[in-house]
């Protein structure tokens, strides 16, 4: 039944979308919450519409680059996965030598006429990188291959670290460790692996900028410093709690609009979204969210190969750990760590790898079916 | 471990993978609720917290100021008032460069160093993103000059604001007082939900006495603000309710006569109408100007003041405390009546001194030569001093402190105003708490001129011959006559406490003691006889001139040859008419030698003008 999704609906949509080789679904869900996005950051702008218009190029950008990627079949990324990987490490190495310092951290690299973050690519490099290599291994990986994988995943890890971008170091070992959990880590070695991250704690501590110590204190106890780095995490709960069950109403969030809540367009947005459509809104927003991942999930297994179905599967818990660490920071459960809602933060490199990551997806859905045929 | 395949189970791959991708799936759903419970949290357990926080950020509770009540005088003319004036405030968030935006302001407006001293002072203890004023009270020029180049200056502007004003200047000025912003110490004994710190508050006089009444209610708004402070919309308003316009009863054209005819003298004035207690005039000189103190004086102009030497601010009317000399005499003479020690035509012979049994000592008269045999009439148009020695001396100290006592003196009269002093009424008991030793008889003899401990103020000496104008009867001194409540449109009027009056055993010698005093304006030797001449109707008057200095025994008083400091004070009290009082005063002039010469001509000016106006030229 599954296979016959697409010969019995035969109207004009799904031909269409089947044209573009797109998964109906999931594109339809990443419109939906686009769309919604745009709503809120209307709101979130203090309804500049020039903003909106920024945002919908970039938007419009990122969807091509998605229906792009779904033309690229699977094979490919595959065989071109090892010198993307490399380029980026290059690319990282070099960011950490000549690259431009943007708010106290060496992210860019400017080529003149654009200004490029290898770390962007690297989010999807990695675990293309990591599936790439234990795609063609009998899984689960043995304790050598394992190791080797860790490697690939630890050093872009270690590199965009050094810039310093935790957020960004934190989703790629996600993406990289995903990868790795999927094609079969022994549960005993995954627990090992808690109880060694957990070790490592104090050494993570002390090799943390100060900025990143404050913040991890500031979410320990965030009154402690209510006008300085406390100040973010504040006002955003009084955003969120405030909006209550039905929410102030669309444009109608005092916290956004009288600028109490930092950052409201970006990395906050989704305190404006709470504030204005409360707890209801809320729900909704997030099974929106987790039909995505779901989605991707399922995509990932109908996948026809190890590498598709890897790549896939991380891709997919990926986009969770971006909606989970960003709630969970703007809600206070997570300290402060720069990563944005997907797809509704204003900002477009991160967007654009998303809905890169999307494409990657579709084209491991749809070519599956072409290959069939 | 060896015997694990190498080969690749696609199947078996397959499997692992779905499995781990329904635990993937489960565990997005665990996550996705983990932030949900979160969010429920937030949201709906802890609802009325956050949403009290949100409320508590966006508003906030101004206060507005309210309109201070205006000063009358008795004829309704405007004593002190509110005009808008101009401040130039900062919001230093909000300026570029502030530095570089002082120094083109300055370029502009005169802003002094005293403006930038404060102006730095504030910036360091207000809340982000609140006005800081630089200079206020900028000239119509100036606001002008501000106005056409504000596009320079982001961040930069202007506030009106109602402040005081005395439309008079300077006169009056120790009646009015004058009010300034608060300071600390005040600020922490008034009402603090009617103050803040740029609250102005009466500082002294009227203006303190009756801040209350004043001041009025504070109003209030609820206001929506953004992040900066800004004002957005306003969600609820309380108006401030205005203050009490205070209608004085001073009488404003008497008062500038009377500082006009002091004119460069230091000294004090104070008028009363007999029948009520109403203050007239109240005069002290030097004056200043109040109008300097509303924006803050400058140190510079404020030690200027302080250290004149004539000490303008001294409220010479209620704080200076006086030897009032001969002014005296019609009250011992009223006792002495009273205490049957003289007859009121016996005659006492002056031979130009006193002497008390068994002492050496001689007790002069002013008059060398003696004023020979001396009738109560004679010895107060004269000014006997050796007459009052006696009375002084057969009365006693303890009789003449307790009939004293009768009029006031020696005790504040509660006037309502600040500055009040007491005076100094001497007595046995006093002498020995104080001094500690016991009182001498020659003591006693001074006192009975008016010199010695004895000190009074000048209202005090005002107040005592309008009680003697009025045969006794007392009425409290005091200036507001009635307020008006400007809501209500209600007038209240002031309702003096009531005192009791002198009372002396027979009411002829009311008649007597008053015969006298105008004798001293009316008769051909009264010393204040060059006055009867041009008056247009009858005064009772007393002269007095009070020693600063003493003079040692046989020594002749040199007025050419004295310090100005140490010349003799120069004193006059006085009621007209004489039939129906209308008018009662007592004038001080520091160092002014002779009181017939120099008090008594000053006192003529302010009757005549009180009299004449008020009731015609040729009021009895």
């Amino acid at each position: 039944m599954r296979a016959d999704y697409f010969e019995s609906n035969d109207t004009g949509r799904l031909k269409l979308f089947q044209s573009l080789r797109l998964d109906p679904p999931l594109t339809m869900a990443l419109l939906l919450l686009t769309a919604c996005g745009l709503g809120i950051l209307y709101s979130a702008g203090s309804q500049n519409i020039d903003l909106i218009f920024r945002q919908l190029t970039r938007l419009s950008l990122a969807f091509g680059v998605m229906v792009l990627m779904a033309q690229i079949p699977p094979q490919n990324f595959r065989l071109w996965a090892p010198w993307i990987f490399l380029l980026g490490i290059v690319l990282l190495t070099s960011v950490l030598v000549f690259g431009d310092v943007g708010k106290g951290a060496k992210r860019w690299l400017d080529f003149g006429v654009v200004r490029f973050q290898p770390s962007e690519m690297m989010k999807l490099a990695a675990p293309m990188m990591v599936a790439w290599f234990l795609a063609d291994k009998p899984l689960p990986p043995s304790f050598k291959h394992l190791a080797v994988a860790l490697i690939l995943v630890i050093m872009p890890t270690m590199l965009i670290a050094k810039q310093p971008d935790l957020g960004t170091s934190l989703l790629i070992a996600a993406a990289g460790f995903f990868v790795i959990y999927f094609a079969g880590l022994k549960w005993r070695v995954l627990a090992g692996f808690a109880v060694l991250v957990a070790a490592m704690t104090p050494l993570v501590w002390h090799y943390m900028h100060d900025y990143q110590r404050r913040r991890v204190l500031t979410f320990l106890n965030p009154e402690n410093d209510p006008l300085g780095s406390g100040y973010h995490i504040i006002q955003s709960k009084i955003a969120i709690g405030s909006g209550g069950l039905y929410g102030k109403g669309w444009l109608n969030g005092t916290q956004s609009h009288l600028d109490f809540l930092p950052e409201r367009s970006t990395d906050f947005i989704f305190a404006v979204f709470a504030e204005e459509f409360g707890f209801i809104g809320v729900i909704v927003l997030l099974a929106l969210y987790v039909f995505i991942v779901i989605r991707g999930l399922v995509i990932a297994s109908q996948a026809q190969d190890s590498f598709g179905r890897l790549l896939a599967g991380s891709l997919s818990l990926t986009f969770l750990v971006y909606l989970f660490v960003n709630v969970g920071m703007v809600s206070g459960l997570l300290p402060v760590v720069g990563v944005p809602l997907p797809l509704v933060s204003y900002g477009g490199t991160s967007m654009v790898t998303l809905m890169a990551g999307f494409g990657m997806l579709m084209s491991i859905q749809s070519h599956r079916r072409l290959l069939r045929q | 471990m060896m015997s694990r395949t190498l080969i690749k189970d696609l199947y078996k791959e397959a499997r692992i993978f779905n499995i781990r991708a329904i635990i993937a799936a489960l565990v997005a759903v665990i996550l996705v609720s983990l932030l949900w419970g979160r969010l429920f949290q937030l949201q709906i357990t802890e609802h009325a917290h956050f949403d009290t926080l949100s409320n508590n950020n966006r508003v906030r509770l101004m206060s507005t100021e309210p309109n201070r009540g205006l000063i009358y005088d008795r004829n309704g003319m405007v004593l002190a008032e509110n005009r808008p004036t101009f401040s130039l405030d900062i919001i230093p968030e909000e300026v570029g460069q502030l530095d570089q935006t002082l120094e083109e302001l300055k370029s502009l407006i005169t802003i002094s160093d005293n403006d930038i001293r404060s102006f730095n002072k504030t910036l360091k203890r207000r809340k982000p993103f609140q006005s800081v004023s630089l200079r206020s009270n900028l000239s119509e020029k100036e606001v002008a000059v501000l106005a056409v180049n504000r596009y320079r200056f982001p961040g930069v502007d202007f506030k009106t604001k109602l402040t005081r004003y005395y439309p008079m200047g300077s006169s009056a000025v120790h009646v009015l007082g004058y009010v300034g912003r608060i300071d600390e110490d005040e600020l922490q004994n008034v009402d603090a939900s009617q103050y803040n710190g740029s609250s102005s508050i009466g500082k002294i006089g009227i203006e303190s006495y009756y801040e209350k009444e004043l001041r009025g209610q504070r109003g209030y708004q609820k206001v929506e603000v953004n992040v900066q402070g800004r004002v957005l919309r306003v969600l609820e308003e309380t108006p401030p309710i205005a203050g009490k316009d205070l209608i004085l009863s001073i009488d404003a054209g008497l008062q500038s006569t009377a500082e006009y005819a002091m004119g460069n003298n230091s000294g004090a004035m104070v008028a009363i109408e007999p029948e009520t207690g109403e203050v007239l005039a109240m005069v002290s000189m030097p004056l200043y100007d109040p109008n300097l103190f509303v924006h803050g004086i400058s140190n510079k102009a404020y030690k200027i003041l302080q250290n004149t030497g004539r000490r303008p601010q001294f409220n010479r009317a209620l704080s200076g405390q006086y030897p009032p000399g001969s002014i005296m005499k019609p009250f011992i003479g009223l006792g002495g009546l009273d205490a049957s020690v003289v007859g009121v035509n016996e005659e006492i012979f002056c031979e130009g001194y006193f002497m008390l049994p068994n002492e050496e000592r001689r007790y002069r008269d002013w008059k060398r030569t003696g004023h020979l045999d001396t009738t109560m009439k004679k010895a107060l148009a004269e000014s006997c001093d050796v007459y009052f020695y006696q009375l002084a001396y057969l009365m006693g100290i303890d009789r003449i402190s307790s009939f004293l006592n009768q009029f006031g003196f020696g005790k504040r009269m509660g006037i309502d105003t600040t500055s009040e002093q007491s005076g100094l009424l001497p007595s046995r008991e006093w002498k020995q708490k104080t001094k500690k030793t016991i009182w001498y008889p020659g003591e006693t003899l001074i006192t009975g001129i008016g010199q010695g401990y004895m000190l009074a103020t000048p209202l005090q000496m005002a107040a005592a011959t309008a009680t003697l104008a009025m045969r006794g009867q007392r009425k409290q001194p005091h200036l507001l006559k009635s307020s008006r409540d400007n809501q209500t449109g209600e007038t209240v009027a002031y309702q003096p406490p009531e005192l009791k009056p002198v009372t002396i055993k027979s009411n002829r010698h009311w008649s007597n003691i008053i015969a006298g005093m105008k004798e001293v304006v009316h008769g051909s030797h009264g010393t204040a006889r060059a006055l009867g001449h041009s008056l247009t109707y009858q005064m009772a008057g007393k002269t007095g001139t009070a020693q600063v200095y003493g003079i040692a025994q046989g020594e002749v008083y040199d007025e050419e040859g004295l310090a100005l400091k140490l010349r003799d004070h120069a004193l006059f009290s006085a009621f007209a008419p004489i039939r129906k009082p209308r008018i009662a005063a007592a004038i001080i002039i520091e160092n002014g030698g002779s009181g017939g010469h120099v008090a008594a001509p000053i006192a003529k000016q302010v009757f005549d003008h009180y009299i004449h106006k008020n009731y015609g030229n040729h009021a009895r």
